[in-house]
């Protein structure tokens, strides 16, 4: 069952420049939710504020009904132990190799046999169809095969929260095809709640339960695809024509 | 007032900011070291990964510039010592120096130029291409993980590194001996010998425990908090160096006054 996330009047500056800007929001159990807007204004913020790998300057994270800034370290890994974050830079352990960056997670958390583990890398490998890469270093792969690693890194721990910063900038068309429908079926098999950073509208519209644009550290747009698509709003007409005649150049 | 003089006068109290962030910083990040070093888990395989990296990659250099120290000392001591007829306190005089003060922290002062260097940079790629917040959200610390067993390493590493330098440095000065005058190598042992006892031997060597924690801690810390990507990865790579070499040297003097008060 998906963990719920609770973003209450949250903000965050970085010296003179307000990233978010008492933003709140609410992602309940098991709902994709996907984040569009323009570069900087704060989208991966958001993220990076709901696992606490930045502190808001003001604002609480609830997941699971958990203040997050009230939790001990130790109570605060048992919670991130059931969220998967896909970086947008993939942020694979470039000393190790890409088994070694699947098993780290499950060996550092989890119990499980040799066996066990062998079969849940070969799994999650098949899952973003790269078993060829298992022994390979970052180092050999290309920008698409690190984000596709570090998308079953994000998922080999079969996490109720998955939270995705751009999962598929930098993909050719069918990969990103691939891994938005993976997404669904993630959704579909863990049930687990997902936050999705994108600029990518066709990502957006195969996976989104809600769709939420942020502007200028606020949410300026709350509400389905459909209606987000049809919305006669000069800001948001302006964002996703650009968005679609980029898809169009191939840009 | 000229533009100039005003961006000398930011730039002046930017760096005074910045020294003082960073000593302060330091000695948190020391202190955090301290108290967590002993809280389980231990990370055994980590640590004897880097004894190897940080440690045993080392000895080529600590090698070559333990025998030259030897050797060169012997060379530039020689004639002094013939002209007052003292050749055959030579040896003496030798192990002396470099096992009281030239052999620690020469070898020290090498291996933060190789390994301080090699943490800040390591460490400062990894926090900027996103590997040490992928480490933090997987529920793995990456203080114990990275900083810790680096640290820990280093300290194990740098005393043995400075016994074999001091053996080599012996080494070297008895061939820098042998190619001017006869001198059994039984005599130059047996002066070496006589000439050293336990208060010299302990103390130089103890103090390369702390210069290892120097090394270790000064290049965590600066790889840790490098940012501005590529830029902050090579800044870190520098001023550990840097600032690692310096605290050598001053944690030297303290030392040394330390252990002339204890043992004369």
């Amino acid at each position: 069952m998906g963990l719920n996330v609770r973003v209450e009047n949250l903000s965050k500056r970085f010296g003179d420049k307000i990233v978010l800007d008492n933003l709140s929001l609410e992602v309940t159990n098991g709902q994709n939710v996907v984040v569009f807007g323009r570069s900087g204004t704060g989208k991966s913020v958001l993220l990076k504020c709901i696992v606490k790998l930045l502190k808001p300057d003001i604002g609480t994270v609830l997941i699971d009904n958990k203040n997050i800034n009230l939790l001990s370290n130790k109570q605060l890994n048992d919670l991130r132990k059931k969220i998967g974050f896909l970086f947008q830079s993939a942020a694979l352990y470039d000393s190790m190799t890409v088994k070694e960056n699947l098993r780290f997670p499950l060996v550092r958390n989890f119990n499980y046999s040799t066996a066990e583990l062998e079969a849940k890398i070969i799994t999650a490998l098949k899952q973003v169809d790269l078993t060829d890469a298992l022994n390979k270093m970052p180092s050999e792969l290309s920008g698409g095969m690190k984000k596709r690693i570090g998308l079953a890194r994000a998922i080999i721990t079969e996490p109720e929260l998955i939270l995705y910063d751009e999962p598929t900038t930098g993909l050719d068309p069918i990969t990103s095809k691939e891994i938005s429908q993976l997404i669904v079926n993630l959704k579909k098999n863990l049930n687990a709640t997902s936050i999705i950073v994108t600029h990518d509208l066709i990502c957006g519209q195969t996976v989104a339960d809600r769709a939420i644009v942020l502007n200028e550290g606020k949410i300026y747009f709350e509400g389905s695809i459909n209606s987000l698509l049809k919305s006669n709003d000069v800001f948001l007409k302006k964002f996703f024509s650009m968005e679609i005649n980029e898809i169009q150049t191939g840009t | 007032m000229p533009d100039g003089t005003k961006m000398s006068s930011s730039e002046k109290h930017s760096k005074i900011k910045d020294f003082f962030s960073t000593v302060a910083g330091l000695t948190n990040f020391g202190m955090l070291f301290l108290k967590n070093v002993f809280i389980p888990p231990i990370e055994f395989a980590e640590i004897k990964k880097h004894m190897y990296e940080l440690g045993v990659k080392t000895l080529p250099i600590i090698s070559v510039t333990g025998f030259i120290i030897g050797l060169v000392l012997a060379m530039q001591s020689q004639p002094v010592m013939v002209r007052f007829g003292a050749e055959a306190f030579l040896p003496g005089m030798v192990s002396l120096s470099v096992v009281r003060e030239l052999g620690p922290v020469l070898t020290a002062l090498i291996f933060a130029g190789r390994v301080s260097s090699g943490i800040g940079s390591e460490i400062a790629s990894m926090r900027v291409t996103e590997q040490i917040d992928a480490m933090e959200v997987s529920a793995i610390d990456p203080f114990k993980f990275l900083i810790e067993t680096r640290v820990l390493a280093c300290i194990f590493m740098l005393p043995l590194l400075t016994m074999y330098a001091i053996f080599l440095a012996l080494f070297g000065s008895f061939v820098a001996i042998l190619l001017t005058q006869n001198m059994a190598l039984q005599y130059y042992v047996n002066s070496v010998v006589q000439a050293i006892n336990f208060t010299d031997l302990i103390p130089g060597i103890l103090k390369t425990f702390f210069f290892g924690f120097i090394v270790g801690i000064v290049g965590a810390y600066k790889g840790f908090n490098a940012e501005n990507g590529t830029v902050g990865v090579g800044e870190a790579s520098t001023s550990s160096v840097v600032i690692s070499s310096l605290l050598i040297l001053m944690a030297d003097m303290v030392l040394v006054k330390i252990t002339v008060l204890l043992w004369g």
